[in-house]
């Protein structure tokens, strides 16, 4: 468990002092360290993916609709048995009309939005407008797969409006494969919402020919009263869900914003 | 040693639970939050950690769920058997004694973290008890994940000689501490009074969780499976039935 923790600090360390390190090297240094340092290094990024759980930013819920988009989390923060805070916004603008809801590993998360808002910036540059939601879909999930082999430890919804303006929510894994659905939870909550949007949002198989459309049938007060009783639910049984939940509404007249108080224990 | 070679200890299986216990002016009150965990999911939203010792002795209890109630449903036929046997009234170190010797011959397996509390013939007493049997004899305690959530409110607002209302608001106060604090305990406050002579199990004394959203129209369930087919086809029509003999099974 030690040695997990230490590596984070010992990681920070030499990156930060990387060059006072090659200096001593000159001096006369064989070197060795470096290779079992390394060696560790190896070892530990297997354990990493155990510590990481430590920080959990938990549950997370998309739903789609005809004309709408409806994405919520609860704004928790806990390491174990401990909460940080009962104040953090999960969701997170990557554009105009595409939003992200994170769980996993909070640090994880805000390093991989930093490079996402970074993209989409150039982009801007680039192309001189916003990007679409399913370009955001293909970006967010190429940027997960470049860390193939030490994953961001983030487990992410994307919900936004595509071109047509028809709502539509993307999920995915940690290392980027992904899928456009209907509705979809993530986080320590998703096993308890899952079976419950399941049952009331029946969605059509993604085999059928002709294809259909994954949207859901609810209207969106509907919709909005349904991802509250998902999180007031939720929050009953996970001890990792609660405080507050943050819904956010796309339709064609733009972005609202909405919270609702859950249970505090 | 067998760990660096990959052999892995089994960690420790502790529900989280907030429990405590003080002596106040005549006598000691113990409290309890209600939720059972099974990891992160809460198990049970309100059962009872304050357990039934004796008449005049109640034994809060921290860890494995079936462990405690096993020790503490044990130790309380044991207690009874020994009233029967000399005819008096059981005395708080008796339990403290029956309770410490199981768990130390158990070596910790039993994981039980107990927070004992009585009024006997030698007057007020509450000890803590740890799962490998060791114990402290304190004015005021905590036990369970939540016990440095309760203890803060304890170590900031304890003093001697609390009355029977500041008591119970004090350990009402410490438990709720723990519930909004600490992720494995939760839903509402169990207290439970005892004096000389008289004893008071408060269930449930503060709900300080209610549910806090519920739709306005409820919601449907699909009743049954989906039907595909619904005409009958008897058996007999498909196959010839041969009639055997009755007592053909008789030889």
């Amino acid at each position: 468990m030690a040695s997990g923790h230490g590596w984070f600090g010992s990681g920070c360390f030499c990156s930060l002092g990387g060059v006072g390190c090659h200096r001593k090297r000159k001096d006369g240094g064989d070197g060795e360290d470096d290779i079992s340092f390394l060696l560790q290094k190896a070892e530990n990024v297997g354990k990493e993916w155990k510590k990481m759980e430590r920080k959990k930013i938990k549950t997370c819920v998309a739903i789609a609709g005809a004309d709408y988009c409806v994405i919520a989390a609860d704004t928790r923060m806990s390491t174990g048995y401990s909460i940080l805070t009962r104040d953090y916004s999960k969701i997170c603008k990557l554009a105009d009309k595409s939003f992200m809801a994170s769980s996993g590993f909070q640090a994880d998360v805000k390093a991989l939005q930093k490079v996402l808002s970074s993209r989409h910036l150039i982009y801007q540059h680039q192309h001189n407008k916003q990007m679409s939601c399913p370009a955001m879909a293909q970006l967010l999930s190429n940027t997960l797969y470049y860390k193939r082999f030490f994953p961001y430890y983030a487990f992410n919804v994307l919900g936004g409006l595509d071109s047509e303006g028809k709502g539509c929510v993307f999920t995915y894994d940690a290392v980027g494969s992904y899928e456009r659905v209907g509705y979809s939870a993530q986080g320590s909550g998703a096993t308890l919402i899952t079976p419950f949007l399941d049952n009331q949002l029946k969605s059509p198989s993604p085999l059928l020919l002709p294809a259909k459309d994954a949207v859901t049938p609810l209207s969106e007060a509907e919709a909005v009263d349904l991802v509250k009783t998902c999180f007031s639910s939720a929050t009953e049984r996970d001890i990792y869900t609660g405080d507050s939940v943050e819904i956010i509404i796309l339709n064609g007249k733009g972005v609202r914003h909405e919270t609702e108080q859950l249970r505090r224990d | 040693m067998l760990t660096k070679k990959g052999l892995k200890s089994p960690g420790y299986l502790k529900t989280g639970t907030t429990i405590v216990g003080l002596i106040f002016e005549n006598g000691v009150i113990l409290g309890a939050d209600t939720r059972a965990t099974e990891g992160p999911i809460v198990a049970d939203k309100n059962c009872e950690k304050i357990h039934y010792m004796a008449p005049n002795i109640y034994c809060c209890g921290a860890g494995t769920a079936a462990d405690t109630e096993a020790v503490t449903d044990n130790i309380s036929s044991q207690l009874k058997l020994h009233r029967y046997h000399t005819g008096r009234e059981s005395r708080v170190v008796t339990a403290l004694t029956l309770l410490k010797s199981h768990l130390f011959r158990y070596q910790g397996h039993v994981s039980a973290a107990l927070v004992l509390g009585g009024v006997d013939v030698t007057g007020p007493h509450l000890h803590t008890i740890y799962p490998h049997g060791s114990t402290d004899t304190l004015p005021f305690a905590t036990m369970g994940s939540g016990s440095l959530a309760a203890m803060a409110i304890f170590e900031s607002e304890y003093r001697e000689g609390l009355t029977r209302d500041e008591g119970v608001n004090l350990v009402t106060k410490a438990i709720c501490s723990g519930i909004f604090n600490d992720l494995g305990s939760g839903s509402n406050v169990d207290v439970c009074v005892i004096e000389k002579g008289k004893k008071e199990y408060l269930r449930n004394h503060l709900t300080p969780n209610p549910r806090t959203y519920i739709s306005s129209k409820g919601y449907t369930f699909s009743k049954k499976t989906e039907v595909l087919l619904t005409k009958i086809t008897p058996l007999k029509e498909l196959v010839d039935v041969v009639q055997v003999g009755g007592d053909a099974m008789e030889e």
